[in-house]
């Protein structure tokens, strides 16, 4: 299962692997919005976390569709698949997504203090939203994971990924956005939305695998 | 360790390919499996590993005790692609698959040098030609151990040096006690070859 982990990475920060394009997707969408929103600072500073949210959202949805196409393209998945009976499927699936998010995702993480300095916000709001995104992050990579699985044998199957997927995350988003507002306005609180996100998490780490599994299980053909 | 099955079908789509296929192959024992294009060659190979469920009957592996339950879990599948990465080396495909499916038995530089491939296993997989492409292919089924070969049109590709050398490696394999099951068009150049004829009478 290392192996594959360490397979997964090195073909992710690869030429081709697709981890670039999410973090330059990511700091497009950013850099972008003060240009739309206008030089408006407190207003920036007010929807900063929702931003950075909302393009790490987009961006992580950007790169999914190919976690498991790429494999059935060049016929590993199949290989995987077989392993089944030694390594379970939806371990196998669990290793993908953590490879996936290490390489494409965890940048985005590292990435996202900076963009805060962008949007004009607090130090700590820029921790908060970091932190929020490091928690709240793999719980998308899962659930994309069961919307790869079901996409896999359709051509052109990556806008369906977003699609399936995008209903789902949005739990992930609201609790994500709103513990970053709990760490600075007064009133809202940060560490209930923060200990619901990470129950999102740890409950998608369960059940996106094991979704991904099944749909991978009987997509074959 | 016997490989049976008993009045298998198979279906794509819900469309009956095939169906009321038998066999039996015993260690040792090659089965090749002929028939026109859409007999279901390539269905009946992947039902076998499991990667599609029988319609009807059913297929196991007699004898394979705890180690190999089950005939997935005994097979290696060499299906028409190579599953192999383009972005990694050859050695660091062949490595990955021989961590990843367990029973290590060669080492990569000694299954590529087995295929006559020694001297390229730090190129990138993408610059091999077609017949070295296959050729590695064929060395994953070397670096981890597995009874039951299981192999959709191996020889693809290959030309007639490499044909024969797979022959012997073939060979070989049968006479540790292995057990192989080819779909192809040519003779593989085996001996103690059954043969399997899809796509006539009993569908």
């Amino acid at each position: 299962m290392l192996a594959l982990y360490i397979r997964d990475v090195r073909l992710g920060i690869r030429a081709g692997g697709g981890a670039l394009v999410g973090i330059i997707f990511f700091l497009a969408v950013v850099a972008v919005v003060p240009f739309g929103v206008g030089p408006d600072l407190n207003l920036l500073a007010r929807i900063g976390p929702a931003i950075l949210w909302i393009a790490a959202l987009l961006s992580v949805l950007l790169g999914l569709d190919r976690l498991f196409q790429a494999d059935r393209e060049d016929g590993s998945l199949d290989l995987l698949l077989i392993a089944g009976d030694r390594h379970m499927s939806a371990l196998m699936v669990f290793v993908k997504c953590l490879a996936h998010w290490t390489a494409s995702v965890a940048p985005l993480v590292i990435a996202a203090p900076l963009l805060g300095l962008f949007m004009n916000m607090e130090p700590d709001a820029i921790g908060a939203a970091a932190l929020t995104l490091l928690v709240g992050t793999p719980a998308i990579t899962f659930i994309g994971a069961a919307g790869a699985a079901v996409a896999v044998a359709l051509p052109r199957g990556g806008q369906l990924v977003s699609v399936l997927v995008l209903p789902l995350a949005i739990p992930v988003l609201i609790f994500g956005v709103s513990a970053s507002y709990g760490a600075v306005t007064d009133p809202a609180p940060f560490l209930p939305p923060f200990l619901i996100l990470c129950a999102l998490t740890l409950f998608f780490a369960v059940i996106g695998p094991l979704a991904a599994a099944l749909a991978l299980k009987w997509g074959t053909d | 360790m016997r490989l049976v099955a008993d009045r298998l079908g198979g279906e794509r789509g819900g469309e009956p390919v095939f169906a009321g296929v038998s066999f039996s192959l015993e260690e040792g024992k090659a089965l090749t499996v002929t028939g026109p294009n859409g007999s279901g060659k390539s269905t009946l190979l992947r039902v076998v590993a499991g990667l599609l469920p029988a319609s009807v009957g059913t297929i196991a592996l007699e004898g394979g005790g705890e180690e190999w339950p089950t005939p997935q879990s005994a097979a290696h599948f060499l299906g028409h692609q190579n599953g192999m990465k383009t972005a990694l080396t050859v050695d660091e495909n062949l490595v990955f698959w021989r961590e990843f499916n367990g029973e290590p038995h060669l080492s990569a530089q000694e299954a590529l040098a087995m295929m006559g491939l020694g001297e390229i296993g730090h190129l990138p997989f993408g610059y091999l030609s077609t017949g070295q492409k296959r050729r590695a292919a064929i060395a994953r089924l070397l670096v981890s151990y597995r009874p039951l070969w299981l192999l959709d049109e191996p020889t693809a590709g290959l030309d007639a040096a490499s044909e024969a050398q797979f022959a012997e490696l073939m060979q070989a394999h049968l006479e540790d006690g292995g057990m192989i099951m080819a779909a192809t068009h040519l003779p593989l150049g085996l001996e103690a070859t059954a043969e399997l004829r899809m796509g006539e009478g009993d569908r």
